[in-house]
């Protein structure tokens, strides 16, 4: 956790969007934008921004992700929170940012950088306390927690507490929601067929829990878990569950 | 090179093979979570553990000494071997002085590394597993799957019907009892036989000298006391420094590794037959393997794989190891520990690959009852695998550098540190995107997992952003 987070409510905030919310999922992004506007927060998207280097750190080239994680800590260097739609893009930036400049004269700016960072449904529950106020039909929903967000960010219950705050969602969790869902990154298509297994494993928890929409604080679980159901659809194995970043989901069902 | 991939690949196709890894790695993660419930506990004993381990290995060279001369005060000789073929030498040469023909064993990965059996098997001695599960790979000609569990990958129906193939007069049973009674049989003659003993070692006291081994079946017992020879094979970083280091650890091994709060044998061994003692082996000997470790140790980040206690917690909440098995890893560890021990054993040309076959979602760092980092080892070993350095601390850096990956991630990152052409790349996605073809590149690779291809939004984040305005600073 961001323990050097203030939990007072900023009147700035950096948004970092993510690469694949970025060109995937731009509505996620958008939709976490207003929520945090509608709460008279002034949201700053620097547009030089691109990705926090993690694909290329993940498969062992620490020096073109410097690069990357560099050109980012020099955009973002007001003293504002830097918030995250994305546990395992925020687990970059926060946790391995740091050992990434061990022993570099940066260090101090990217230390600074690093615990400024804050993933989106932590900043939602404990800075900001969110107030939601559901327009939407009675509907069940089930989540999926990405294994950064949990393990490397912290994050436990801020997104469940988000969805109690939806007075017609009922969350029917998975039963095996701490596990994998087989993206990994790069993993997945270097390992095409064990991530494939471990995506269907997924979809089928899904599936049990008669959900008609699946959540998710992380749009590459939700790449991976929406394509192996789109093919799953393909082949008359199984109909499609919608998938949708939690922030899109929050701002269509409180946006009436 | 290794094969993993297409191993793995093979065993994907193994219905009855993840059925069985399902099963057997839900049973014991449950058995784990139920012993390790009071969350306070746990992370005070796990960070006890960790230090008890790391205080050891900083001190390593120094206790490995004393180790050794407290334990030739017990009458214990000590072996030192740097490479596993050394260490056979050793253990042959000790079986021949004797003359013995049969030895009969206990659980010892350490073994499994050296590849002893099919050794002594070469030079006439028969060398029999003891251990259950053990004793039903060795009647099938396999590897262990798991570092605790050898036998995990069979089920019971798969195991009554080698019994009723391999033993003789063993009729065919699926009765778990039963199927004990049969292996009891066959392994309590050959305890009274054989000629020599061998053990592995979970923790070795320098400062009494004494090696603690663990274990269920009293098998461990009997190997170490029963033969006139008993000889202990453990790996250099078994070594903690006082007696009252043991039962934390032991406690942390057990609950992680069968969710036991303690085994139905804890041996303390600390010599051989005294006189006037009516029990115990004649001679007692201790080998202490290297393979590699000490080249790891030079290393302050790499050092903390010699905190592994093996317990197997890391491979039993595996999300690629449960999918797989452990055969597809063709290592004597499999499993996360596995990732990261065995490139540093092998070198990266044989074993560099085992790095990458991780989605890195850190189940394993959240059970290590050491906190060793493993997946933080797994991004360094692939980023030795593909880097080329002279001081590197591992055998064949680079030998996994493929140049169009190294190129590839050279241009991705002149693209995503130039915000002109990385907003150009998500135009150009998002306008050709219905134009792309449904499989190229990594996405052909991406589509082999049964998934549909990702499509690029029509307009970027950026741009959204940009159309609302969103202040840009």
């Amino acid at each position: 956790m961001s323990g050097s987070m203030a939990t007072t409510k900023p009147s700035t905030v950096y948004f970092f969007g993510t690469c694949i919310i970025d060109l995937v999922y731009p509505q996620a992004g958008l939709s976490a934008v207003n929520l945090l506007e509608r709460e008279g927060i002034r949201v700053v998207f620097p547009q030089g921004q691109s990705c926090c280097g993690q694909p290329a750190y993940n498969c062992g080239y620490p020096d073109e992700a410097r690069a990357v994680a560099r050109h980012q800590v020099e955009l973002f260097h007001q003293p504002w929170p830097v918030v995250v739609p994305s546990g395992s893009c925020a687990g970059m930036m926060a946790k391995h940012y740091p050992s990434l400049f061990k022993g570099d004269p940066f260090l101090p700016r990217v230390e600074n950088f690093s615990s400024r960072v804050i993933e989106l449904t932590q900043f939602l529950v404990n800075v900001l306390d969110l107030k939601l106020e559901d327009k939407g039909e009675p509907v069940k929903v089930t989540w999926h927690s990405s294994c950064h967000s949990m393990r490397e960010m912290g994050v436990g219950d801020e997104p469940k507490e988000l969805l109690r705050r939806l007075s017609n969602v009922e969350l029917q969790e998975l039963k095996r929601e701490r596990e994998c869902c087989g993206f990994g990154g790069t993993f997945s298509v270097r390992h095409p067929e064990i991530s494939a297994a471990m995506a269907e494993d997924k979809v089928a928890d899904i599936r049990a829990t008669g959900a008609k929409t699946v959540l998710s604080g992380d749009c590459g679980c939700l790449m991976n878990i929406g394509t192996r159901m789109e093919a799953d659809a393909k082949e008359a194995r199984g109909e499609v569950i919608d998938g949708k970043h939690i922030a899109e989901f929050l701002w269509e069902r409180t946006n009436g | 090179m290794g094969n993993f991939g297409p191993a793995a690949r093979e065993a994907l196709k193994d219905g009855q093979l993840r059925s069985n890894f399902r099963r057997a790695m839900d049973g014991l993660m449950s058995k784990r979570a139920a012993l390790f419930a009071d969350q306070d506990e746990w992370t005070r004993l796990r960070a006890l553990g960790e230090s008890i381990k790391a205080r050891a290995l900083a001190q390593l060279p120094e206790l490995l000494e004393k180790l050794e001369a407290n334990c030739r005060k017990n009458g214990i000789q000590v072996h030192w071997a740097e490479t596993t073929a050394q260490a056979n030498d050793i253990i042959l040469g000790l079986l021949q002085k004797r003359g013995a023909k049969t030895l009969v064993k206990g659980k010892s990965m350490v073994s499994e590394e050296m590849h002893l059996n099919a050794f002594l098997e070469g030079h006439g001695i028969e060398a029999l597993e003891t251990d259950l599960g053990e004793y039903v790979i060795q009647l099938d000609h396999e590897a262990p799957s798991h570092i605790i569990m050898p036998a995990i990958h069979k089920n019971k129906q798969q195991i009554a019907r080698l019994f009723s193939e391999k033993i003789k007069e063993a009729q065919y049973t699926e009765d778990v009892d039963a199927l004990t009674g049969m292996a009891r049989q066959v392994l309590r003659r050959k305890f009274r036989e054989a000629d020599a003993g061998l053990s592995g070692v979970n923790f070795a006291v320098a400062e009494t000298g004494t090696l603690c081994l663990v274990e269920n079946e009293g098998n461990g017992r009997l190997c170490t006391t029963v033969p006139p020879l008993h000889i202990a094979v453990m790996g250099l970083e078994k070594v903690v420094e006082r007696l009252e280091d043991v039962p934390p650890l032991i406690s942390l091994l057990t609950r992680s590794a069968t969710g036991q709060p303690i085994t139905t044998y804890v041996n303390m061994i600390t010599s051989p037959r005294r006189p006037g003692e009516k029990d115990g082996p004649e001679e007692v000997h201790l080998v202490i393997l290297d393979n590699g470790r000490s080249r790891s140790y030079s290393d302050e980040q790499l050092r903390r794989t010699l905190q592994c206690i093996r317990c197997g917690a890391c491979m039993n909440h595996c999300p690629v190891y449960t999918r797989v098995g452990g055969h597809a890893y063709n290592a004597p560890y499999p499993g996360p520990i596995g990732k990261i021990l065995m490139p540093q054993i092998e070198g990266m040309e044989a074993k560099g690959e085992l790095a990458h076959a991780s989605s890195l979602c850190n189940a394993c760092v959240e059970v290590c009852p050491v906190k060793i980092p493993i997946a933080e080892l797994l991004v360094r070993l692939r980023t030795e695998g593909a880097h080329a350095r002279a001081d590197a601390p591992v055998l064949q850096p680079g030998a996994e550098r493929s140049t169009a990956e190294a190129l590839a991630w050279k241009m991705w990152s002149r693209m995503a540190t130039s915000p002109t052409a990385w907003k150009m790349a998500g135009t150009m996605a998002g306008t050709f995107d219905p134009l792309m073809p449904e499989a190229f590149g990594p996405l052909a690779d991406w589509k082999k997992g049964g998934r549909t291809r990702p499509r690029f939004a029509k307009k970027s984040l950026h741009r959204l952003l940009r159309d609302k305005g969103v202040p840009d600073a």
